[in-house]
């Protein structure tokens, strides 16, 4: 049993592996994205991922609505009235104002976008909560379903915090993200970073895109973009850091992503001695109602106060 | 009232997912394995202090509920001919993998206990196997809070340490509620104790939860509200006629042991559908978590 909550610096050593790769991941700059959709289309191309119904949803561009058992990269749309900033978006050479967060047309809307993903935590409630084993950490820290394990129990639908892991309607498994398992271990890089024109979805070893990623805050920050942040960077974060993180403009709840997550195994232990106590207590309800009638309310007593 | 809190959110789309987990199999499940935890324990006291009819039909409840659970339950996966697949491994993590080994064991022993009563045949086995359901029994009954608790489901997750007491007391009030119903009322003091005793500790742990502010919003209002609610005054009701009339009219007690089964049915579909609603309303991930925020970073 790998470790459930907190820092840990070598995913793959903790989930047994002795000799592995380097942990391999995504960095996505949301300030980069120009919400082509490149990403979709090249992830359920690659994955055979199927189709999940044609619906308008009416929030602006994304008519993907979510990432769900059919939808691994799911491209968000932002549409907010916000004062225009010029991010000096590298090497692409795109004229001011055609770009992520900024002014469009005269009605003064600007889009936020960003390519949102499995986060592959360092602590993933998914893999811990699944009791079949279907869900297992890979050489590279990544978190994958086994297809010909899953029996569809559903557990890690509630267990994500991010919302991410869905059970596949008609097929009854569970489906989400693989960081292209298949691809890696040829060394190839993931179908959503290859397909993506403007490099706003980076993969590469966990550690470098960490660094990547801080230089370009801080680059942003220079160029007075205040209200750029790092999202799952951080490794002491509630789920370990996550192993696909990003890079935002607003606050992650604007994006669909929870604030503070934290993954419910850390309050693993207490649940279990809580259950524990239940079950001490319901022995005791059970020894007390055969041998007297004043014992019942005095164990009450004791139950609640062992409760606290 | 609690004014709204004002938040964020993308479209107003939920965060997290809601669970796949169909109605009524699981929250009948809750229930089952309550029922079924309980009458197992209370069989093992028949048998021990002499209550032939208790025993009898604390047997036959501990082993259909018991059937009846495993059978929502695997009804309820997605690959349902898939359901072996849950005792691949055993994972300390997984309380459905751990429960999965508490349900198995369970079934045969009181599956064996029940038999063996009916037919009458291998009684000292049957004695013993009723005595190994009787171990399973309390860990079958409380295990399914860990089992709802340990997701990111803020209404679940935040009572993870009240859970365990409302299941195990919801059941020890279904259990000892069915027997007052079944057996006669000089038998079924046991279960009357047990019932009320239950009620007790169900009522005092479902109250804690109740005051957990906007994470417990869920089971205050809307379909679970209106469930919880019911639960707790059928509770009230069931354990007032007990403590007047339990031991004296059969009649009444019959109306006391439905009315405890009925809450018990009730708070389980109300616990699960205050999840389903807390999944469902992204005020519940984002607001907590939102204030966790703020207060790590002024301090």
């Amino acid at each position: 049993m790998g470790s459930l909550w907190g820092r840990l610096d070598d995913v793959q050593h903790d989930a047994g592996y002795d000799a592995h790769p380097p942990r391999m991941g995504f960095f996505t700059d949301t300030s980069v994205c120009i919400g082509c959709k490149a990403c979709e289309v090249a992830c359920k191309e690659w994955n055979e991922v199927p189709e999940d119904g044609y619906l308008l949803t009416g929030m602006s561009y994304d008519n993907t609505a979510q990432l769900d058992a059919n939808t691994w990269r799911h491209v968000a749309f932002v549409e907010k009235p916000i004062e225009t900033v010029d991010l000096g978006m590298p090497g692409l050479g795109a004229p001011p104002g055609t770009h992520q967060a900024t002014e469009s047309g005269a009605d003064g809307v600007k889009w936020l976008m960003s390519s949102d993903v499995c986060k592959h935590c360092t602590h993933a409630a998914c893999l811990d909560v699944c009791p079949t084993g279907a869900l297992f950490r890979t050489e590279f820290g990544t978190v994958v379903v086994q297809p010909d394990v899953c029996n569809g129990c559903g557990y890690c639908v509630p267990a994500c915090p991010y919302g991410v892991i869905d059970v596949r309607k008609g097929d009854g498994r569970a489906f989400k993200c693989t960081l292209c398992y298949d691809r890696l271990k040829e060394g190839q890089t993931p179908a959503c970073a290859q397909a993506c024109p403007t490099e706003s979805i980076q993969f590469g070893e966990l550690s470098e895109l960490r660094e990547r990623a801080d230089l370009r805050l801080a680059e942003l920050h220079e160029k007075g973009v205040d209200v750029a942040r790092l999202y799952g960077r951080d490794p002491d974060d509630g789920v370990g850091g996550d192993g696909a993180f990003f890079l935002l403009l607003d606050e992650p709840e604007v994006y669909g992503l929870p604030p503070d997550p934290v993954v419910t195994t850390r309050d693993l232990g207490s649940i279990w001695k809580h259950v524990g106590a239940a079950a001490a207590t319901l022995v005791g309800v059970g020894v007390a109602s055969f041998t007297s009638r004043r014992l019942v309310p005095r164990l009450l007593s004791t139950s609640v106060g062992r409760r606290r | 009232m609690v004014p709204e809190p004002e938040f964020e959110s993308y479209y107003g789309r939920p965060i997290l997912k809601q669970p796949t987990w169909k109605t009524p199999d699981v929250p009948l499940y809750l229930f089952l394995g309550g029922l079924a935890g309980c009458s197992a324990l209370l069989a093992e006291g028949a048998a021990a202090t002499g209550r032939p009819e208790l025993e009898r039909v604390a047997r036959i409840a501990a082993a259909s509920g018991a059937a009846a659970g495993t059978v929502a339950l695997v009804h309820d996966l997605g690959r349902p001919e898939r359901f072996l697949m849950m005792l691949r491994v055993l994972k300390p993590t997984s309380p459905l993998s751990v429960g999965s080994f508490i349900l198995a064991p369970f079934s045969a022993f009181s599956g064996a206990a029940a038999a063996s009563q009916l037919t009458g045949w291998f009684p000292r086995l049957g004695r013993l196997a009723g005595a190994g359901a009787a171990v399973f029994g309390p860990p079958l009954a409380t295990y399914t809070a860990a089992l709802v608790a340990n997701t990111a489901v803020p209404a679940w997750h935040e009572a993870h340490r009240e859970l365990p007491f409302v299941f195990g007391g919801s059941g020890a009030q279904a259990a000892g509620g069915l027997a007052m119903m079944l057996v006669p009322v000089d038998q079924a003091a046991p279960a009357r104790r047990m019932a009320l005793a239950g009620a007790a500790v169900e009522i005092l742990a479902a109250e804690r939860i109740l005051q957990k502010g906007l994470v417990a919003e869920p089971y205050r209002i809307g379909l679970p509200g209106r469930l919880m609610t019911t639960a707790r005054n059928a509770t009230a009701v069931g354990s007032a006629i007990t403590l007047l009339a339990g031991k004296r009219s059969r009649l009444l007690a019959v109306l006391a042991g439905a009315t405890y089964v009925g809450a018990s049915l009730a708070t389980r579909f109300g616990i699960f559908e205050a999840g389903m609603e807390s999944a469902r309303d992204p005020k519940y991930t984002v607001v907590p978590q939102r204030d966790r925020k703020q207060d790590k970073l002024s301090g």
